[in-house]
């Protein structure tokens, strides 16, 4: 079976955009997970209905990377609603096509942005409920620490 | 820099055999089966290679039947084997849970047979232990098939002890060798195996041909029929140039056998200790003592092994995720499956497999390519 990334797919793999984390995001999601063999966590920054920052940790091969990279690329500054729109057919188009055995890595990169923006308009609906009764707060995210292995210097991140 | 690090996939023809096929191709070129001088001539060579062949895994002459390699040898045994000597006592194969696929789907198509089909586990290290086999193994085994080496991990497997068990009950013993050459020496006798399969370009031979080593006392259906070569057991004309190839491959892979081991022992020690000084947070998978001194298979925490394998390449150094099979297909290997291994650390494994040709040089170029790949990698990895 060819496994052939294209020059755009590589590219966006060995030099992917926006990783990292954002302290305090309006919304974060994990999707995936280490026995699936991808995971990525999305981090947003929303400004007046607009997406203002937003980043991405990836546990995942080439094309997971390069797929969270692009659609990162192309979401920034879009309204919430055109990002929730975003499909993953464009993810592909932008990188000029995937294997087809990594078409899902485009489809769980979509589906991943999607479930932090839920999770940013969940914040909004919330807000209003809690400070009723003054009590619910914004839940922050926490990466699951999921490896056993003895640690002898942790994995540091930016 | 190019450095290939992935020789349980393919080796680099040797240029001493390729040397020895030419004439084959447009001198030489009669068919083996031909009556007239030219065919005949073909015949003395193929029957030359077979006295090698036998010779140096110590069997019989009659026993080496070349194929297109080992895939076919192993469905040729497998099935060959099962479906000869079925009758209503023996109805029953069984096989390692790490073998290679093409004898896993040949059970499985036996299975849909009818036969019973049993698998071994493995340890955590990554071997057999003959009590595993004792306790699946009864009258009703026709089979036992088990790997000399594996292919993904590299551990060495008892095979005359597993061979004696399964003479103690009655049943045949086949094992896959693709792996064993040159590590283990071989002889079939001596070592109670009936059945054996070979791949010349595990050993810097040419792909597409191999061998089927089998006990011809005991019966066996051929799966390719037709114009009756290797005396009805495989047909097909014979392929005079690989199977030179094999032959003077097998003889300079043991001739050199000695050299060689001291040099991979030396490389792949120096690459393992290197590995552990520089890089946290990795460990090896199956036992370093019981293993061919060429295999190191490493899982690296936190990170996935095909972007792993991905950025490697980019950098000139090829190395596999598991086996080069398993690779596009994107299953988490059954091997380190069957080991126990953590199911989290399932995707972030590494086989590095060294030969003939690789150096110190490319050894450290590796080790600089390997730290750099996973600090990046880690870097933006969200586990920790």
């Amino acid at each position: 079976m060819a496994l052939n990334y294209t020059k755009k797919t590589l590219d966006n793999f060995l030099k992917p955009k926006n990783v990292g984390k954002i302290n305090k995001p309006d919304g974060y999601a994990q999707i995936g997970n280490m026995v699936c063999g991808d995971q990525l966590d999305f981090f947003l920054k929303v400004e007046k209905g607009k997406i203002k920052d937003v980043k991405f940790l990836s546990f995942g091969c080439a094309s997971n990377i390069a797929t969270a990279s692009v659609l990162t690329e192309k979401v920034k500054g879009m309204t919430i609603a055109e990002a929730k729109k975003y499909p993953w057919q464009k993810v592909v188009a932008e990188l000029g096509g995937l294997p087809n055995q990594k078409v899902h890595c485009s489809i769980m990169a979509v589906d991943g942005l999607k479930k932090a923006i839920a999770d940013y308009e969940k914040s909004l609906t919330v807000k209003p409920v809690a400070s009723k009764k003054g009590a619910v707060s914004k839940q922050k995210p926490t990466p699951k620490k999921n490896l056993t292995i003895k640690k002898k210097t942790p994995v540091k991140k930016k | 820099m190019k450095v290939y690090l992935d020789n349980a996939a393919t080796t680099k023809l040797d240029p001493r055999v390729l040397k020895k096929m030419e004439p084959y191709f447009m001198k030489e070129y009669g068919n083996a089966s031909s009556i007239h001088d030219l065919g005949q001539n073909a015949f003395q060579d193929l029957i030359k290679a077979k006295e090698k062949v036998a010779k140096l895994i110590g069997g019989e002459t009659n026993g080496v039947i070349f194929t297109s390699g080992a895939t076919e040898a192993n469905n040729l045994i497998i099935k060959g084997v099962a479906l000869a000597n079925r009758n209503e006592k023996k109805n029953k194969i069984i096989v390692s849970s790490i073998e290679h696929p093409c004898v896993m789907e040949s059970a499985k198509f036996l299975a849909r047979a009818g036969f019973k089909v049993e698998f071994i586990p493995v340890n955590s290290e990554g071997l057999i232990e003959a009590k595993e086999l004792e306790k699946l193994i009864d009258k009703e085994t026709i089979l036992v098939s088990v790997m000399a080496v594996n292919n993904e991990i590299g551990t060495i497997q008892d095979i005359a002890a597993l061979a004696k068990i399964a003479h103690a009950h009655g049943a045949y013993f086949h094992t896959d060798a693709v792996q064993a050459i040159p590590y283990l020496k071989l002889d079939v006798k001596k070592m109670g195996i009936d059945f054996l399969s070979l791949s010349a370009h595990k050993f810097y031979g040419p792909k597409g041909v191999g061998a089927a080593y089998v006990n011809r006392q005991i019966k066996i259906q051929p799966q390719i029929i037709g114009g009756g070569q290797e005396d009805g057991l495989r047909a097909g004309t014979y392929n005079l140039p690989g199977i030179i190839g094999l032959a003077e491959a097998l003889e300079l892979a043991y001739k050199e056998r000695d050299i060689y081991l001291k040099k991979v022992t030396a490389l792949r020690d120096y690459f393992w200790q290197k590995i552990q000084q520089e890089i946290p947070e990795l460990k090896l998978n199956g036992s370093l003592k019981k293993r061919v001194p060429a295999n190191l298979n490493i899982m690296f925490g936190y990170i996935e092994g095909e972007a792993i394998l991905m950025d490697l390449s980019y950098k000139g150094v090829y190395v596999s995720t598991g086996s080069a099979c398993s690779a596009s297909d994107l299953r988490a290997s059954y091997v380190l499956k069957s080991m126990g291994l953590d199911k989290n650390f399932l995707n972030s494994n590494i086989r590095f497999s060294l030969g003939r040709f690789n150096n110190k040089e490319g050894i450290d170029y590796t080790i600089r390519a390997l730290k750099a790949t996973v600090k990046r990698l880690r870097s933006f990895s969200p586990i920790n």
